[in-house]
């Protein structure tokens, strides 16, 4: 109140308007290239947060545990144990089946994603070694065409489906994406069908298979190899679901919950196995394929009989 | 059967064609007063009829959605009905709910019994709600799952009839996992070892329509449309507006002919001249010809072929380099 008294009413005005505008300021994360290269700050407590400490914190908030978006190099990194990732497919590119044009050339808009997110399309695979057990390993990357599933990407998935199948071992794939690629039209849709029937003949061999769920999964992706997982598992505070909430905003006309297809939502309904936060992730899915690995007294029985056995090795 | 006895509606783009047809009918009745009016009448035929054919044989992809979405076009119980009076229609996903929107059928086609499932649109309001405007909610996918599985236990095919704006977004959908339901069925259909034969009878919206599309043969109505996403829904997403519809639908290649160039449809079945909703007899027929045909073929496959047949159908779509 003495501070009131000793300013006239239009300092007190100015004043009141200036810390509106700093709060305002303080809302908006930094967009500046430079301080993004070192700082970055937390979507969800809006902590400034220095870039290397959040990578060796693997892009989780220290303070809030908010999950940044991770990239399909920097998941490989997480998850596979170092220097093992032997990728495959590497140079498959995406064709123009449907000589797409909306604003812009869809062979032009192929280039572009390309240059920002220094991929080729939006998953990588992979055979790796994930604390020591073999497994196929297929990331998506967000950052690539919004993560979106065209022929490629249907592709590859397939064929690391069809690697894991042949070697016997688990497969994970780590899904990001925005749904199937409007580009490429029908062909897009299709890769659903034909991920969901590689999945089909995998899920007769007896193998695992884990699906990952990171921030976003929606549309055809969620739709397809990403909900057939033995495990789901949805990384904290991701979105998923199939319809985007805007699109259910303006279908049912009436707000939807709050934390409405966030991982914590699908665990409720039933939907996932369980959230398991990042700096967890590996170790989890090391004891899932241990736990599944066949007994090895089953494999000794076998070598009595002299039978070569898969389970063996390691 | 439902036959429609009113004409039928004209659509935008043949409103020249509907003003003439009043001009003709018009001049018809003052014809007992003045028979001189024939010739004009004749004239007046000739330009209707040539018109027609320009019209029809010049249609733009848009064109084809306005048809495929035609309010009196021929829905699934309509063609079961035509196919086999005696359908027997069956209800449920035995998980507490009987969706509307996926009608299950015994049918007996030709002396072929099968298993059927497809998307109903509904006639009136009251009707269109039962149905939720065609959209499946999850517990429609499992009803046609139920009904996959049990055509797989008696060794009957399957034949799926698609006509859908797409699956149904909404609240309760996605609580009962929408995406879950679309993914099963995709792989268990993929794994079935009886003939599956699917025929797009109209719209075929996305990921709605695939859940129930993997079959050996896959076949599209002259006017149907087939695509990845709702036409509107790209045209807001890629050029951010609402009438670029008709852009999308160009962009997208979502009509018969455009889908069997790519390859990912086995045929294209043809309509009567302006569409199946003016002729719902012949459309039926053409219709049910296609089936029995595919039918017979794959019924002298194995089971494990079958499978086969489908799974590597499938795994050839795609286009890369």
């Amino acid at each position: 109140m003495e501070e009131l008294e000793e300013m006239d009413l239009k300092d007190w005005f100015a004043s009141r308007q200036k810390r509106k505008e700093i709060q305002e300021v303080i809302k908006q994360p930094l967009t500046t290239d430079e301080y993004c290269a070192l700082w970055k700050q937390c979507f969800q407590c809006r902590e400034l947060l220095y870039t290397r400490d959040l990578r060796t914190n693997l892009d989780v908030c220290p303070k809030c545990d908010y999950h940044f978006r991770v990239g399909a190099l920097d998941r490989i990194e997480q998850l596979a144990d170092e220097g093992s990732f032997d990728e495959l497919d590497a140079d498959m590119r995406s064709s123009d089946p449907l000589t797409f044009f909306d604003t812009e050339a869809y062979v032009k808009r192929q280039d572009e994603a390309t240059r920002k997110s220094g991929l080729r399309e939006a998953v990588l695979t992979g055979l790796c070694r994930i604390d020591g057990h073999e497994a196929a390993l297929g990331c998506m990357d967000f950052g690539h065409f919004g993560g979106s599933m065209g022929s490629v990407v249907g592709e590859k998935v397939t064929r690391l489906t069809e690697a894991a199948l042949e070697r016997n071992s688990p497969l994970i794939v780590v899904s990001s994406s925005g749904g199937a690629r409007m580009q490429e039209g029908i062909l897009s849709l299709m890769q659903m069908a034909k991920t969901s029937s590689a999945l089909k003949s995998f899920a007769d061999s007896g193998n695992l298979y884990i699906s990952i769920l990171t921030e976003p999964t929606f549309g055809g992706v969620t739709a397809s190899f990403a909900m057939l997982g033995d495990f789901i598992i949805a990384e904290p505070g991701a979105r998923i679901g199939f319809a985007g909430r805007r699109v259910i905003e303006q279908t049912i006309r009436q707000k939807l919950p709050a934390d409405f297809q966030t991982a914590e939502y699908l665990l409720k309904h039933g939907h996932v196995d369980m959230v398991v936060s990042r700096n967890k992730l590996k170790e989890t899915l090391a004891r899932l394929i241990a736990f599944h690995k066949p007994a090895p007294k089953v494999a000794a029985e076998k070598k009595v009989s002299g039978e070569p056995s898969a389970a063996g090795r390691t | 059967m439902a036959t429609v006895e009113k004409k039928p509606i004209p659509l935008e783009f043949e409103q020249p064609l509907a003003i003439l047809a009043q001009n003709m009918e018009a001049l018809e009745k003052q014809l007992s007063d003045n028979p001189e009016l024939e010739g004009d009448l004749e004239r007046m035929q000739d330009q209707y009829n040539s018109l027609k054919r320009s019209l029809y044989s010049n249609l733009r992809p848009i064109d084809h959605l306005a048809i495929a979405r035609h309010p009196q076009r021929p829905y699934t119980r309509d063609y079961f009905s035509t196919w086999d009076p005696g359908w027997v229609e069956l209800h449920g996903d035995r998980k507490g709910v009987d969706d509307g929107a996926m009608v299950g059928a015994l049918l007996e086609i030709d002396g072929i019994k099968m298993v059927a499932v497809g998307t109903q649109k509904g006639r009136t309001l009251r009707d269109k709600q039962h149905c939720n405007f065609g959209m499946p909610q999850p517990e429609g996918y499992r009803k046609a799952l139920r009904l996959f599985h049990h055509a797989n236990k008696f060794h009957l095919p399957i034949l799926c009839l698609i006509d859908t704006p797409g699956a149904y977004p909404g609240l309760t959908a996605e609580e009962h996992n929408q995406s879950q339901a679309i993914a099963e069925n995709l792989m268990e259909l993929a794994g079935v070892t009886v003939p599956v034969v699917a025929a797009v009878t109209g719209e075929g919206g996305s990921g709605g329509a695939l859940a129930i599309g993997v079959a050996n043969r896959i076949l599209m109505l002259e006017h149907s449309v087939y695509s990845v996403i709702t036409p509107e829904g790209c045209a807001s997403i890629l050029w951010r507006s609402n009438d670029k519809v008709s852009e999308a639908c160009q962009a997208m290649k979502m009509t018969a002919k455009e889908i069997l160039q790519l390859g990912v449809i086995d045929q294209v079945i043809s309509e009567p001249l302006g569409g199946a909703h003016h002729d719902y007899q012949t459309a039926a027929e053409n219709l049910k010809k296609a089936i029995v045909a595919q039918m017979t073929e794959l019924l002298k496959l194995t089971p494990e072929q079958v499978r086969k047949d489908r799974q590597d159908k499938f795994r050839r779509f795609g286009s890369f380099r």
